[in-house]
């Protein structure tokens, strides 16, 4: 019997089984950032410990940065005081930090994987939600905590319990318009928001094999909001071509070695799975949310669902999601107007995403009445984007080009919504008050659709802004 | 860590599938270098306006003030991996939540702080919710030894992985002890794998 990546991985890092059935697995990577390590390093202090393995954790910082004015000190002093604390503990325990000035800084799930931090086989953790977006590497990678954040800082290893395997295969191909945002919000509708609970997902098929590293780590991005804490897909040539050369991927001889050692951490084909399920490529709309999970979803050429078509148990929660993003029911999604449109976050602002996106938006503005935001997802994202003219092209089209961080997503810093207006935003979370009003809507969107929108002024669907009927549409 | 064993107190009744973290605890609150100052941040924006005044919610009732023990539906705490959302609640002075499930990070944090997360059957969920509603004074004893909840006259199975079960009984829900146990083997892997930057040592 064949084993999956996801065991082969947990038993090369299984260092014992602890008395309560855990496994006390070592992390070779460690990524943390301002929100959730500062409690982790005073628990060290307290404790009199040091960090074990500082070579294995990097830092950033991304959730409380400014987008437009970085000049220190911050307006706010709580984000700044938080900047302050991380410097001072990286230093303290020479922990590498891509710091503002570095020219490396950004979203922790956009730098791992653009530095070659990220690289198959390896176990990842980082205090945040999002880290299975390192999965796409063939890695398993995971939030965590932040007393988990101190086991790690002080041992390198966590206390896990091995997690079930579900097979996703997404076969056939992907029509225009659809991009691997529309994938996931796809999946998530599919299997639901708790569906993955106790899982890792594999996400293998036709449509995953040609999807490029920034499509794949978009859909294993967003795992954690189908309740699966991990996601990831098998290493291969696409895999391989991304990481050679980045700064901190194997260089000659190693290179041919990790490679050879990558090919053979693929799932075997005889592998068995706890559980399997298929979709097809060709049956994915564009999707947007209506709701406030990102489970409560539409193709975006349809419309608000009736509570009434749901079953007993879910009428109260949908009835209550409609009342609190003010929609109706049966209304048509695309008569619905959005004040704010936001492309960033870990789930789509690297450089692919704003490339398709710029290709589209060339020539064409946002609306009145729509303020545009695009936050690239790294510095090194930003500066490939200003070499490359996209910067310019949003520039132009209306949108405000800002610099890198979580920015909108979470609006931790000041960047948020005002009382109930509506974003469309190429983020990962719908939550109500998510985007910093605590009356706020969002819809979650590809970057397609919230240019489109954005362009539009209401919820658009991209094949019709942009006349993307052909078959060379969203590649 | 004292062993838990025992949980008793009143219940506040907190209605809602999929209740996720940023409910929980609003991001903004997320601003701060210590957890000291979250209790007051637990679901802040369902109990205040935007201006600052009281809300109808269970947790501004004083009829629950006081109560240990947070009932709660499906998929309680999904979203991020914040361990301000568990701290928070165990700030507000809750020791226990009883629920149908739990989403996966959050329980793991949870529990590695000493704030138990039982489920129990939706049958016995809408029972509960039901007696704490309508009988706010209500006592409610959870019992981890012998895995069960009384409510009034009903004693109420209640589930928890059996590891984690005895890990609070034994009073070492906090791995960290046991993981600085094995030192010598966690530096034989580092030896052994590669790490990002370094020369590998593929073996």
């Amino acid at each position: 019997m064949g084993k999956t990546l996801y065991e082969k991985v947990w038993e090369a890092h299984a260092i014992r089984e602890l008395p309560d059935g855990r496994t006390q697995l070592f992390i070779d990577l460690h990524l943390i950032h301002e929100v959730t390590s500062p409690q982790a390093f005073a628990m060290l202090k307290e404790r009199g410990l040091k960090v074990a393995f500082p070579h294995r954790t990097f830092a950033t910082v991304d959730h409380i940065v400014p987008t437009d004015d970085r000049t220190e000190p911050f307006k706010d002093p709580l984000a700044q005081a938080m900047l302050e604390a991380l410097r001072k503990n990286t230093a303290e325990h020479s922990i590498p930090f891509f710091d503002l000035k570095s020219g490396r800084q950004g979203i922790v799930h956009v730098i791992g994987p653009e530095l070659g931090l990220t690289q198959p086989g390896f176990t990842i953790v980082c205090g945040d939600s999002h880290t299975s977006t390192h999965g796409a590497f063939g890695a398993i990678a995971f939030g965590i905590g932040t007393t988990q954040v101190r086991d790690v800082l002080a041992t390198q290893t966590v206390a896990m319990q091995k997690l079930k395997v579900r097979r996703i295969e997404v076969n056939g191909r992907l029509l225009p318009g659809v991009t691997a945002k529309d994938v996931i919000l796809h999946v998530i509708r599919t299997l639901g928001v708790k569906g993955g609970i106790g899982y890792a997902y594999e996400y293998a098929g036709e449509v995953i094999e040609q999807m490029s590293m920034d499509e794949r780590m978009t859909v294993a991005n967003m795992s954690i909001e189908g309740g699966a804490r991990i996601g990831y897909m098998n290493p291969d040539e696409t895999t391989f071509a991304y990481l050679k050369g980045r700064p901190y991927a194997p260089k000659g001889e190693d290179w041919e070695r990790a490679v050879a050692e990558w090919r053979a951490l693929a799932s075997d084909p005889d592998a068995r799975y706890d559980d399997r399920v298929e979709l097809r490529g060709e049956e994915i709309p564009p999707t947007v949310t209506w709701g406030v999970h990102p489970g409560q979803s539409a193709p975006v050429d349809g419309r608000v669902p009736d509570p009434a078509d749901f079953p007993e148990a879910e009428r109260a929660q949908v009835e209550d999601a409609l009342r609190y993003m003010k929609l109706r029911p049966g209304q048509k999604l695309s008569d619905v107007r959005v004040d704010v449109a936001f492309l960033g976050s870990c789930t789509n602002a690297r450089l692919s995403d704003l490339r398709l996106v710029a290709r589209y938006l060339e020539g064409r503005r946002v609306a009145k009445g729509v303020r545009a935001l695009v936050v690239p997802g790294s510095q090194l994202v930003a500066e490939a984007a200003e070499r490359e003219g996209i910067a310019d092209v949003f520039r132009a089209a209306g949108f405000e080009w800002r610099a890198p961080g979580c920015s909108m997503c979470l609006a931790m810093n000041p960047d948020r919504l005002v009382g109930d207006e509506l974003a469309i935003s190429s983020s990962n979370r719908n939550y109500k008050g998510r985007q910093g009003s605590p009356t706020g809507r969002t819809v979650l969107a590809s970057p397609l659709t919230v240019a489109a929108s954005a362009v539009a002024g209401h919820i658009a669907d991209p094949r019709e802004v942009f006349g993307m009927g052909g078959e060379d549409a969203a590649d | 860590m004292p062993p838990i064993k025992r949980i008793e107190g009143r219940a506040v009744p907190i209605r809602g599938r999929d209740i996720d973290t940023d409910r929980i605890v609003p991001a903004r609150f997320l601003k701060t270098v210590t957890f000291d100052e979250l209790g007051e941040a637990l679901f802040f924006d369902e109990r205040y306006d935007e201006k600052g005044n009281p809300k109808d919610h269970p947790l501004n009732d004083p009829r629950y003030a006081g109560a240990r023990i947070m009932l709660v539906e499906a998929g309680f705490g999904s979203g991020s991996s914040r361990e301000h959302a568990p701290q928070a609640i165990k700030r507000a002075g809750f020791s226990a939540l009883v629920g149908e499930s739990f989403a996966e990070i959050f329980f793991g944090n949870a529990t590695q702080i000493g704030l138990v997360a039982v489920t129990v059957s939706p049958e016995d969920l809408g029972y509960l919710f039901a007696l704490v509603e309508r009988a706010p004074e209500t006592e409610l004893v959870i019992d981890l030894e012998r895995m069960e909840l009384q409510a009034g006259d009903r004693a109420i199975p209640v589930f928890l992985p059996e590891a984690v079960r005895e890990a609070f009984l034994e009073g070492r829900y906090d791995p960290l002890e046991v993981l600085l146990e094995a030192m010598d083997r966690v530096r034989a892997m580092d030896e052994a794998r590669a790490a990002p930057g370094k020369p590998g040592r593929y073996r």
